[in-house]
């Protein structure tokens, strides 16, 4: 564990939105106006919650069967997967990795949404897995449907699938939204534009992965997620003293 | 031209929108799916440590509390340890106690709340002492990326003063933001912690 008790690289703010972004609305009023504090980082930074295959079921990284009721969900079955990597290209293994979506026809199952898309009874819309050693992930769903939302009169979102990742520390802790190849609604969504750096935008849409598709069956995109990594030289003094 | 870094670049943030709650908290979405449900509550019965109540709003800039945010926290255990194989402080582990929750606000009054104990002094950087803190993350739709703050114990007077992360903020009418103030509520002992995202009294929040 050398590399993760040295300290993280800083966030790379060019890649990442600013927290006041008008042109997406809701961020006016949520927004801090102060600058951020620097901190360098101590224990409370380095470490972060580490979680076990026993707080995960069988079929939680399965959305076609997580909630099947009487049937499969709708829509068009899919693969997703990659591997969390640091910036150093090293694996991030065994983390915990959340997905949540809208089912195939843009609806989410909660109870403040009200598009009037269809609930699919057989859909929950989430699941969860953790990384195998080499930070890879895998899991299957239905292709999201794209929606409605209000930030100008009628803004629609992309399909996409939310992705929440730990890391080892916990000021690795990213949530992040996962685009399809060919979508022709990310140049337009106010969401995916708070991003200021074009080829940022780029690594959040996953390609088609044509050699992981399950013939006959699902299709497959490849989302790989990069988390901050951590020097790996320590001349200093250890983070907690000598 | 010099040697290329072949270095990738991190996967940029995006907000975790109003609808996060299917994804990390399904029953506040209004489901159950999951046998096992992350939660709010970190000490269990066999935990050691003094029993505590946080709990807390978060506000927008208008002051009005925002009912869909999601908070995390991270935190020692009673006796200033880490979890984690990082942390080799020379101090008991408690098995019963991992030291990360997370709560949903309640979509009425914006209320978030955790059921844990109080962390002990954990070593900073140089072997400084750091007064006993919880590391908070919240997310929201309109937060583009998570905020990180940490929340101290306003009665810790003494630690708190000596403390090299409150003393890094410049402006000491501000490090008031992050003291959480204890109370006692029907025999709990309750430490109020709210999370000002914006305005007179905006929270600290770091960069770490």
């Amino acid at each position: 564990m050398a590399g993760a008790k040295s300290e993280f690289i800083a966030w790379d703010r060019t890649l990442h939105p600013a927290a006041f972004t008008p042109t997406y609305k809701t961020s006016v009023l949520r927004s801090p106006r102060h600058a951020l504090l620097s901190l360098h980082n101590s224990l409370s930074e380095v470490t972060g919650p580490v979680f076990g295959h026993n707080e995960i079921g069988l079929l939680d990284n399965d959305l076609i069967r997580n909630y099947a009721k009487s049937g499969d969900p709708i829509g068009e079955r899919i693969i997703v997967h990659g591997r969390v990597l640091d910036e150093m290209g090293r694996p991030v293994p065994k983390t915990l990795v959340e997905f949540w979506q809208a089912n195939a026809a843009g609806r989410y199952r909660h109870k403040k949404d009200t598009y009037l898309a269809p609930i699919d009874p057989n859909f929950g819309g989430c699941g969860r897995t953790i990384t195998d050693e080499n930070g890879y992930y895998y899991f299957r769903t239905v292709k999201p449907g794209p929606y409605p939302w209000r930030n100008y009169i009628n803004s629609w979102r992309p399909a996409h699938i939310h992705f929440s990742v730990f890391g080892s520390g916990f000021v690795q802790r990213l949530i992040t939204q996962m685009y399809f190849e060919g979508d022709p609604l990310i140049p337009i969504c106010p969401i995916v534009n708070v991003i200021p750096d074009k080829a940022a935008v780029d690594r959040l849409i996953a390609p088609l992965d044509m050699n992981e598709q399950v013939p006959m069956d699902s299709l497959c995109y490849r989302f790989d997620i990069v988390l901050r990594g951590s020097r790996s030289t320590l001349f200093e003094n250890r983070l907690e003293g000598n | 031209m010099p040697q290329e870094l072949h270095y990738l670049k991190q996967t940029a943030s995006q907000t975790a929108g109003p609808y996060v709650h299917i994804g990390l908290a399904p029953h506040a979405a209004g489901f159950d799916i999951f046998q096992n449900n992350f939660s709010n509550v970190l000490a269990g019965a066999g935990t050691r440590g003094e029993r505590i109540v946080i709990e807390g709003r978060v506000f927008d800039g208008t002051g009005t509390p925002v009912r869909d945010a999601l908070v995390e926290i991270w935190q020692a255990n009673s006796f200033g340890r880490y979890n984690h194989p990082a942390d080799t402080q020379d101090k008991e582990l408690d098995p019963e106690f991992r030291g990360w929750g997370r709560a949903a606000a309640d979509f009425n009054t914006g209320v978030y709340t955790f059921d844990t104990v109080k962390p002990g002094p954990v070593i900073g950087r140089h072997g400084r002492p750091m007064a006993p803190h919880v590391s908070v993350w919240v997310v929201a739709r309109g937060i583009n990326i998570g905020l990180n703050t940490r929340m101290y114990f306003a009665d810790e007077t003494a630690a708190n003063g000596a403390d090299p992360v409150l003393n890094l903020i410049e402006l000491e009418s501000r490090r008031k933001t992050l003291l959480a103030a204890r109370s006692e509520r029907d025999g709990k002992v309750v430490y109020t912690f709210d999370i000002h995202l914006q305005g007179d009294q905006e929270t600290v929040f770091f960069d770490v």
